[in-house]
């Protein structure tokens, strides 16, 4: 395959940053699209050109950690990370357009690297129980139902990839806040930190700069685990509620 | 967080929309209803516009609920608005850097169209006061005190009847995604079938009170309604 590669490339978080043109002629189909981007930058490293960041680390889909906006779609034209996405989903000739995340609270750090960390301080605020450590308890003695098991299992999937933000219009993280939301919420353990827990992530977000969610459901649409649309449901209800508990 | 206040989040914002909304859905179609009345002839028409100012008296003063209604109407509309502005103020903020190219898959057109939809509604809204309630403009130059014939008149002129269908095309993109959006937010939506439903009641709501404002100026053009 032939492809003329788009590009965003910028020196540093200061740089104002820019489009280049790259032309790759020996992109085999069963290549992985990081895996086509480790040979443009092999290419580019003999050219004695800066090779082009990106962020990946398990390159199986599970971590998180790769994300690039790849012809206007959040992981491309796939619901897959972009690590999982094969060259084959493209044709021989396209003209492919790759960009970093674009979110005012996912500052650009380098080329196509963006830096999440905002999405560990909403984490912070909420995502997680308070336990006592130890020995770990006897799973039965705290039954769940198989239905409420399922959703949290389901909602647990998110990698907090950020797909959910860039691909919405108004840069909103409520699909991500809202599969954490959802999954703690259906758990009897998540319950005593329900109400402090969705004031101070939705809190930490709106300080982070994200925008407010429309329902539109483009986060849904890119998100590789496939979070629906339910979980914002969730995540306003349980507002609401903790506005009734006054908080 | 210290101090985070849940009524201080944007999605205090959004309830605050989707409250506003609903209270808007109901005026509606109440309005909508009122206009059918037309189909029934002049004194119908007239008289219906007549009974919406004589309701509960002699309990309530002349036009008394109308004025409680009108109240809580202006009320929804700065809330709504107040909260629309400050969203998609902090909407444009959260995506400084626009992208080169960006697809727009899973959104429906309408949902793309809420703000500049919304824009357009309350400028029709600004033209459609000054037009039968505020300044009862007749452009034909005939009778204003006259509810029945200013619909007649102003209908009978092809471009304030474009302007009437066109607004009620922009209100039903905005009713089709806001009715579902609303329900969303109030939380009501916690499973693929309730969205489906909230999604379906969205689009009916939406089409009927499309179709139902405009077979009025319809109606004048096609000569059903006349003097």
């Amino acid at each position: 395959m032939k492809l003329t590669l788009k590009i965003w490339r910028q020196a540093g978080p200061t740089d104002k940053g820019a489009i280049h043109t790259y032309q790759l002629d020996d992109v085999s189909p069963d290549m992985s699209f990081l895996e086509m981007l480790d040979v443009l930058n092999e290419q580019l490293n003999a050219e004695g050109e800066e090779p082009i960041a990106f962020d990946s680390d398990c390159r199986e889909g599970i971590c998180g950690m790769c994300g690039l906006m790849i012809n206007g779609d959040a992981h491309g034209p796939e619901v897959t990370t972009t690590c999982q996405l094969h060259m084959r989903s493209f044709s021989d000739g396209e003209t492919i357009t790759i960009e970093p995340w674009r979110s005012e609270a996912f500052p650009v750090l380098k080329d196509l690297v963006v830096d999440r960390s905002a999405f560990d301080r909403i984490i912070q605020q909420g995502g997680y129980i308070s336990v006592n450590t130890g020995s770990a308890p006897e799973a039965h003695s705290v039954p769940v139902p198989r239905d409420d098991a399922m959703r949290a299992f389901n909602v647990a999937t998110c990698i907090g990839c950020g797909a959910c933000v860039a691909a919405c219009p108004n840069g909103s993280a409520s699909l991500f806040m809202g599969a954490k939301i959802t999954h703690l919420g259906e758990l009897p353990q998540g319950q005593p930190e329900r109400d402090s827990r969705v004031v101070n992530m939705v809190a930490q977000h709106d300080a982070e700069g994200f925008g407010g969610c429309t329902n539109i459901g483009a986060c849904t649409a890119a998100c590789p685990k496939e979070i629906p649309l339910d979980v914002i449901s969730q995540l306003n209800k349980d507002l609401r509620t903790a506005i009734k508990h006054g908080h | 967080m210290k101090g985070a206040r849940a009524s201080r989040t944007t999605i205090a914002l959004k309830l605050g929309m989707a409250i506003s909304g609903i209270i808007f859905l109901g005026f509606v179609l109440a309005h909508m209803y009122g206009n059918l009345k037309a189909f029934a002839g002049h004194d119908a028409f007239n008289e219906y516009a007549e009974h919406l100012r004589e309701i509960g008296e002699p309990m309530l003063p002349h036009e008394g609920l109308l004025w409680i209604l009108r109240v809580g109407l202006i009320a929804a509309l700065v809330v709504h608005v107040y909260c629309a502005v400050v969203l998609w103020r902090r909407a444009a903020r959260a995506r400084g850097t626009k992208y080169v190219t960006k697809k727009q898959t899973g959104a429906t057109r309408a949902s793309l169209m809420m703000r500049w939809g919304g824009v357009t509604i309350l400028l029709f809204l600004v033209w459609h006061l000054l037009n039968f309630t505020i300044g009862k403009v007749n452009v034909q130059g005939g009778a204003t005190n006259d509810p029945y014939n200013l619909l007649v008149d102003t209908f009978d002129v092809w471009w304030l009847t474009l302007i009437y269908l066109v607004a009620m095309l922009a209100l039903g993109a905005h009713l089709h995604h806001g009715i579902w959006s609303a329900a969303q937010t109030l939380g009501w939506t916690g499973t693929a079938a309730k969205r489906q439903r909230a999604k379906t009641v969205g689009f009916v709501v939406a089409l009927i009170v499309t179709v139902g404002f405009s077979l009025v100026p319809l109606g004048v053009l096609a000569g059903i309604i006349t003097k």
